[in-house]
């Protein structure tokens, strides 16, 4: 195989790639060959370099050095002009963003159209596009309804729309960045199943993942990005998580472990509570929460974990039934329940974790502001928080360039380890994260993770909300499952797996023997 | 009821086609720039500069038509200063459509002064006339209402078609549409998000600037300071009453047009028993009344306001 390719032309050549933001070195002396039929995984942490590689390839960025190469319908390789998505796409080349580009006031066909006909075109017939997009979804099983207005669609349909939209170009070759990021595992598989089609078909595929277990699943060669430097390019067969894994941190990773819990007693309980409306209602729910202990809750999204995230945080209030912390009912404000000691660490860290506009310190003391500790006589207290900042910058290996830094310029683990760094520096008695390491790398959910068990031995009840069973297996004392506004009562971790943990989202009973 | 004979008289119709024409042109031009994306607020500083220049050059000499034209150019100039600024350096539309506004009317007055420096009484110029078009003019009460116009309101009413056909049946349009919705889309399709805004922009700006000369070379024909009076504002607020749609913008201009009329109509029967004012506010309460009902749920185009700059995420 490998000795073949180097005979045959690739579709696609990148040489020597090197892209720098000011002191920055986003890509550094890139080179990579992609042939026809093959799919390549594009691996690396968050800030790896990956997604601007892709933004060079496709023209939204232009290469300080290197070039690319894209082979011509006559078989030969011809140099990309740089800096003009028309120009990838004229190649060949269709890509599919992380953040969907589409326009949603528009329907799906149109969207597809966009841009391939002449601006001035006074007559124009959609009836031919139609029929080819028909004969492409049939061929590659990517089923959208065409007619269909984009807003009205849900995220695997903008999906399979964004690749429609480059088969309908002709591309030959299809770029995806981070495609699984939004879909449910279901949908991820439909997924690769369509691009092992499309390979099959004689397209060169390259996604950008930091998913390590759909990187060996899907990919047949992986190339490992790691600070902007490609450090390594092997065949998907020879390589195994840990490899990978060492490959894409530069050092092992040691993923943090978790002595047994000697739980104390019950620090927060639900008696009885309904709250919320609609999917994210919860009904007559009971459980509790004991100091020393991290609580797992499992559940597909929209479940009632939002609800059970938004009472827990002084969001929201039940219709019924208490919340009680230490015997006494939960405030009823945000501000109160931060007072009573609870830790909140919010599944969206970017919009309801961090205020972007504001500097890292300010985002770091922002729970605290009225504590004489920072503020006197309703003034700031700006040496005290530049010194909070700097300490826990260090302290949480916060990346930044400095305390006065805009907190939204940061990555998302960056921006995760702020959220840690408020919250659980105030010895919470109660710690609240929801989806604590969704979209992180690697080493910034060992980090969170670590943090976590350390708030537990400190003697903090922590509940963690997640949609990854590996992360609730790995760190949780026990589990328990919602399902329906449901909580199921809490199983310790040993006697649990994923199979069964997967049927408990689904609905059936905990103690239910598996059949079959 | 005399009130409601107004409504009987076949000149209240006229009056009511006639005052919407400008705003016509105004709100188609205000609905192509929103529909691209990017609010033009310099569009009643641009009905000035349209009515004074389309005015001057048919007075220096130029035919009616020419002067049309003369009208279009200024206005597409001062739409492409509004686009520099506003897309490829992405200041705020606010601010930039306010000084446009203030400095195109500033210009023109100028401009004026500097050429008839010392006249009280302003020229007149041959303005366009009512067109005869055989037989429809003829008849009795629907000719008198709706077709004893000049060929500019046809031409406005001509927009309305021109606009919809562009904006809903040719990939042009489509592009516009997707701009002003989420400007990565036309950029990852290999689009130039700069040259559909601005060429928008422009496009849009020309249409203002012909609402401005029809007031001089077809409802009056002369140039008068303050002439404009605030027809551009409530364009603005039309586009949103209109949703964005060029069949509802027509729809709410000539509804504004016949309040207007209505009321000029009133203060005559009414007399002075309420004072003139009142009736003058008729229209403009009117809208905004609509437009609390209708701007609720209006559905603005999602990138309105927003500067797109390439590579950024």
């Amino acid at each position: 195989m490998t000795q073949q390719e180097g005979e045959r032309t690739p579709l696609l050549s990148l040489q020597a790639i090197t892209k720098r933001f000011g002191p920055l070195i986003a890509n550094s002396d890139i080179s990579l060959d992609l042939y026809s039929g093959e799919i390549i995984a594009l691996l690396g942490e968050n800030g790896a370099g990956k997604t601007t590689l892709m933004n060079i390839l496709f023209g939204h960025y232009v290469a300080d050095e290197g070039g690319i190469w894209v082979q011509s319908s006559e078989g030969t390789l011809e140099a990309l002009e740089p800096g003009t998505p028309h120009a990838a796409l004229a190649s060949g080349i269709g890509m599919v963003h992380q953040h969907f580009t589409l326009a949603e006031n528009l329907s799906a066909l149109d969207n597809i159209l966009l841009g391939t006909e002449p601006l001035l075109k006074p007559r124009w017939s959609r009836k031919a596009a139609r029929t080819k997009l028909q004969a492409l979804m049939a061929k590659s099983g990517l089923e959208v309804d065409l007619n269909q207005q984009v807003s009205k669609l849900a995220v695997g349909e903008r999906q399979r729309v964004e690749i429609l939209k480059a088969l309908y170009r002709d591309a030959r070759i299809l770029v995806l960045d981070e495609p699984t990021a939004v879909l449910t595992p279901q949908e991820s598989e439909g997924l690769f199943k369509t691009l092992e089609l499309l390979a099959a078909n004689g397209l060169g595929i390259i996604f950008i993942s930091h998913k390590m277990a759909e990187v060996l699943s899907a990919s047949d060669r992986v190339l490992v990005l790691r600070h902007g430097e490609l450090v390594a390019d092997l065949e998907t067969s020879i390589c195994d998580r840990n490899l990978l894994a060492d490959l894409m941190v530069g050092h092992s990773v040691d993923v943090p472990t978790r002595d047994a819990a000697t739980p104390g007693p019950a620090t927060l309980m639900f008696r009885g509570v309904s709250a919320g409306t609609g999917r994210e209602a919860l009904s007559n729910v009971d459980f509790s929460l004991r100091s020393g202990e991290i609580l797992g809750l499992a559940g597909v999204s929209g479940n009632g974990q939002g609800t059970l995230s938004k009472l827990l945080s002084g969001l929201e209030q039940p219709t019924s039934g208490a919340v009680e912390l230490h015997g006494t009912p939960l405030s009823r404000n945000a501000a109160g329940v931060i007072k009573q000691g609870v830790a909140r660490i919010p599944e969206d860290r970017h919009h309801d974790g961090i205020v972007g506009a504001m500097s890292v310190a300010d985002n770091l003391v922002i729970e605290e502001i009225r504590s004489p500790a920072y503020s006197r006589f309703g003034m700031l207290r700006f040496g005290e928080i530049k010194k909070r900042a700097v300490e826990a910058i260090q302290a949480y290996d916060i990346r930044c360039p400095g305390p006065s830094a805009r907190a939204r310029l940061l990555s998302g683990g960056n921006i995760q380890k702020i959220v840690l760094a408020r919250t659980l520096d105030q010895e919470p008695q109660v710690v609240l994260a929801a989806q604590p390491s969704r979209g992180l790398d690697v080493g910034a959910t060992a980090e969170v993770h670590r943090r976590l068990i350390a708030a537990r031995d400190r003697g903090a009840a922590v509940l963690v909300i997640s949609e990854d069973l590996d992360e609730l297996l790995r760190i949780c004392d026990s589990i328990a499952v919602i399902h329906r506004g449901q909580i199921s009562a809490p199983a310790p971790t040993e006697t649990l797996d994923k199979q069964r943990l997967g049927l408990m989202m689904a609905g059936h009973p905990a103690n239910k023997e598996l059949a079959g | 009821m005399e009130y409601l004979d107004i409504l009987l008289n076949a000149s209240f119709w006229q009056a009511a086609i006639r005052i919407a024409t400008p705003l016509i042109f105004g709100v188609l031009g205000a609905l192509i720039c929103e529909r691209a994306g990017v609010l033009n607020l310099g569009i009643e500083g641009i009905f000035v500069v349209g009515a004074m220049s389309g005015w001057m050059a048919v007075w220096l000499g130029a035919s009616l038509w020419g002067g049309v034209a003369v009208a279009a150019g200024c206005g597409a100039l001062f739409g492409l200063v509004h686009g520099i600024l506003t897309v490829p350096l992405g200041l705020s539309q606010h601010v930039s459509g306010l000084g446009i506004t203030m400095f195109a009317t500033a210009a023109s007055y100028y401009t004026y002064r500097t050429a008839l420096p010392d006249v009280t009484s302003p020229p007149r110029i041959e303005a366009f006339k009512p067109l005869d078009i055989p037989m429809l003019s003829d008849l009795p009460f629907i000719g008198e209402a709706l077709f004893s116009q000049t060929a500019m309101t046809f031409l406005a009413l001509f927009m309305v078609l021109a606009v919809a056909f562009v904006l809903y049946r040719t990939p042009l349009g489509l592009a516009i549409r997707a701009v002003g919705d989420n400007p990565a889309a036309v950029e990852a399709q290999g689009l130039s998000v700069y040259g559909l805004r601005i060429g928008a922009i422009m496009a849009g700006s020309a249409l203002m600037a012909l609402g401005g000369a029809f007031l001089t070379m077809s409802a009056f024909d002369a140039f008068f300071f303050g002439m404009i009076n605030g027809r551009g504002w409530i364009c603005i607020a039309l586009v949103v009453f209109a949703s964005w749609r060029p069949g509802k913008a027509l729809l709410g201009a000539l509804l504004f047009g016949a309040f207007d009329a209505f009321q000029i109509r009133l203060q005559n029967e009414v007399g002075a028993a309420v004072p003139s004012q009142v009736f003058l506010m008729v229209p403009y309460v009117l809208s905004i009344i609509a437009l609390v009902l209708v701007a609720r749920k209006a559905d603005y185009p999602r990138a309105l306001l927003q500067p797109y700059f390439p590579g950024q995420r």
